[in-house]
């Protein structure tokens, strides 16, 4: 009795608000779009078969023939994906040198990168406003040390946005990369060093694959939030960045299409499955061979 | 004890000041008398006064901090409860939908999941506000907290529990007499981590909230579009100056707190 009142709490929590939204969304992305509120036409009242029968795959359809929603898919891929290197190759040093650290510092250090994950992120992109508009710190910086002579236009572009998502997400990559960097038993290193390899081929055969499943899951939990983003391009990407967040918001508020709105985030939905799942296997590997 | 590299000490120097240079910078220019960000014109701390007398701000914060408050109990109780049935509640009808619907809000984008809350509340007729945040707060942050929950009671010794149930006591007792203790403190881990979440959620307010309900972040962000502000900067640093203060609290607690069990361990070994 108390058994079944614990599991079905939460499970019929999540239910109604988790899995029924969810099926709404699908609903309504399969509807046609009116000018009334909620601005949907229900396509469930008359029944099942009405509802098969009167199924519409317009606003799909429609996503295909306007090329700004595809361009904004291809975008966030690219952009996510490049962010995603990029915040690699800020992480991955700075997990290296915090594994081969003095034990007594790596919880301070550990506790460092964590830190701006508990401060708001509004206010941590927020920062990067300042710093990369064109009268902003980094101009003047440049500026100051003669580097150039007209301050360069970051801000509103995709470097600013590649920027943000680097800064916001790189304790996603360092942590995991850390903890398999940490695992690491370095006497493998100091064999492959007595065996001939240069400190730079003991890296590249040694440690590189055995921190991989860390490189693997940071680059997931980088790439899968940043590829959804809104924030990011909204306050550092301006209108010349093209990311399907954003598209979405925006056709929801300001163009109030909500059918349309449901299809981008069908599609979202769809695109970000296959990373997930690649994740999840990524981890249930790890988990294995843990044991 | 190895020391560390040129390259390791180079790469940390950089890596840590591109974490917190920006938010330093925050910091020091909230104390600029001028209104211009990006010029300096002499300290000066006005803009935390114009804060403090400014309603609309305190209103927004004291409207995040109630809905923080309650959503991430709410959601500390619901996660607690999954996080038991998924480790210890055995085979149950609909098993791996439960746990499917308990990782999938973790990787959702925040727009599909601001967008189908909004879709259901329009849908039943429910008034946009304080509650439809809360609930939608309780319940992407529950799925967090169950996360960390779990971890812990897959970590700890089973047989504590078989124990006290051989005992004679009823579930529900040796849950509360054995179970919490063990698991409480990733039980206020994730207290804490569902607080922040919602403390910090914009995406997912801006969509379930109504006209009657605004929460910091969405006043932040409503005066963030029209660029940087001095206010703006001294209500960040209001907020990075109370994270860091309860981070580096929490850290230190729980190093005493290892360091005492550590203690009792040692001592309890020369006895025997």
């Amino acid at each position: 009795m108390r058994r079944a009142l614990l599991i079905s709490v939460p499970y019929f929590w999540l239910l109604v608000l988790f899995l029924v939204p969810f099926a709404m969304v699908f609903k309504i992305s399969l509807s046609d779009s009116v000018l009334a509120i909620p601005p949907y036409a229900p396509t469930m009242k008359e029944g099942i078969w009405a509802l098969l029968t009167q199924l519409d795959f317009e606003n799909f359809t429609f996503l295909t023939t306007d090329d700004l929603y595809w361009k904004a898919y291809l975008s966030s891929v690219r952009i996510a994906a490049i962010s995603t290197v990029l915040t690699l190759a800020v992480g991955y040093p700075v997990a290296y040198a915090m594994a081969r650290a003095p034990e007594e510092w790596r919880a301070t250090l550990m506790m460092l990168v964590i830190l701006p994950f508990w401060t708001s992120f509004l206010i941590r992109v927020y920062a990067w406003i300042g710093i990369l508009s064109t009268e902003g710190f980094l101009n003047q910086f440049l500026f100051g040390i003669g580097l150039i002579s007209e301050p360069l236009t970051i801000l509103n572009t995709p470097t600013a946005v590649y920027i943000g998502i680097v800064y916001t997400y790189v304790p996603f990559m360092i942590l995991p990369i850390y903890a398999a960097l940490e695992r690491l038993d370095g006497s493998l290193i100091e064999a492959a060093e007595d065996l001939g390899c240069s400190r730079l081929q003991a890296f590249w055969l040694v440690t590189i694959p055995l921190s991989k499943n860390g490189i693997i899951a940071g680059c997931f939990l980088v790439f899968i939030p940043a590829l959804g983003e809104f924030v990011i391009p909204s306050l550092l990407g301006g209108s010349s960045t093209l990311m399907i967040g954003k598209v979405l918001f925006e056709e929801f508020f300001s163009n109030r299409d909500w059918p349309v709105a449901s299809a981008v985030a069908v599609i979202l939905l769809l695109i970000l499955i296959v990373p997930i799942i690649l994740f999840q296997r990524n981890e249930q590997k790890q988990a294995e061979a843990d044991q | 004890m190895n020391r560390l590299s040129p390259f390791n000490v180079v790469s940390l120097t950089l890596g840590f000041a591109f974490l917190y240079l920006p938010m330093l910078i925050l910091v020091i220019y909230s104390f600029n008398k001028s209104k211009l960000v990006t010029v300096w014109a002499g300290f000066s701390t006005k803009w935390y006064g114009e804060l403090l007398q400014n309603e609309a701000f305190l209103d927004a914060a004291w409207v995040t901090l109630k809905v923080a408050v309650v959503s991430s109990t709410f959601a500390t109780i619901l996660g607690t409860m999954a996080a038991y049935t998924l480790v210890r509640g055995g085979r149950f009808f609909g098993r791996t939908l439960f746990s499917g619907m308990i990782y999938a809000p973790l990787v959702m984008p925040e727009v599909i999941t601001g967008l189908s809350l909004l879709l259901l509340f329009i849908g039943i007729g429910m008034d946009r506000g304080v509650v439809t945040i809360v609930l939608a707060h309780t319940t992407f942050s529950m799925c967090f907290v169950s996360v960390v929950v779990s971890s812990r009671l897959m970590s700890f010794d089973r047989s504590l529990e078989e124990a006290a149930l051989d005992l004679g006591a009823t579930p529900f007792t040796a849950f509360r007499l054995i179970t919490l203790p063990i698991i409480a403190p990733a039980v206020v881990a994730g207290w804490l981590l569902a607080f922040t979440l919602s403390l910090d959620d914009l995406v997912i307010a801006q969509f379930v909230s109504g006209p009657a309900a605004t929460t910091l972040p969405m006043k932040i962000w409503s005066s963030v579009r029209l660029g940087v502000s001095p206010e703006i900067n001294a209500l960040s640093s209001i907020l990075i100056a109370l994270v860091s203060i309860g981070v580096i609290t929490a850290s230190l607690a729980s190093k005493r707190h290892s360091l005492r069990i550590k203690r009792e361990e040692l001592a309890a070994a020369r006895t025997t």
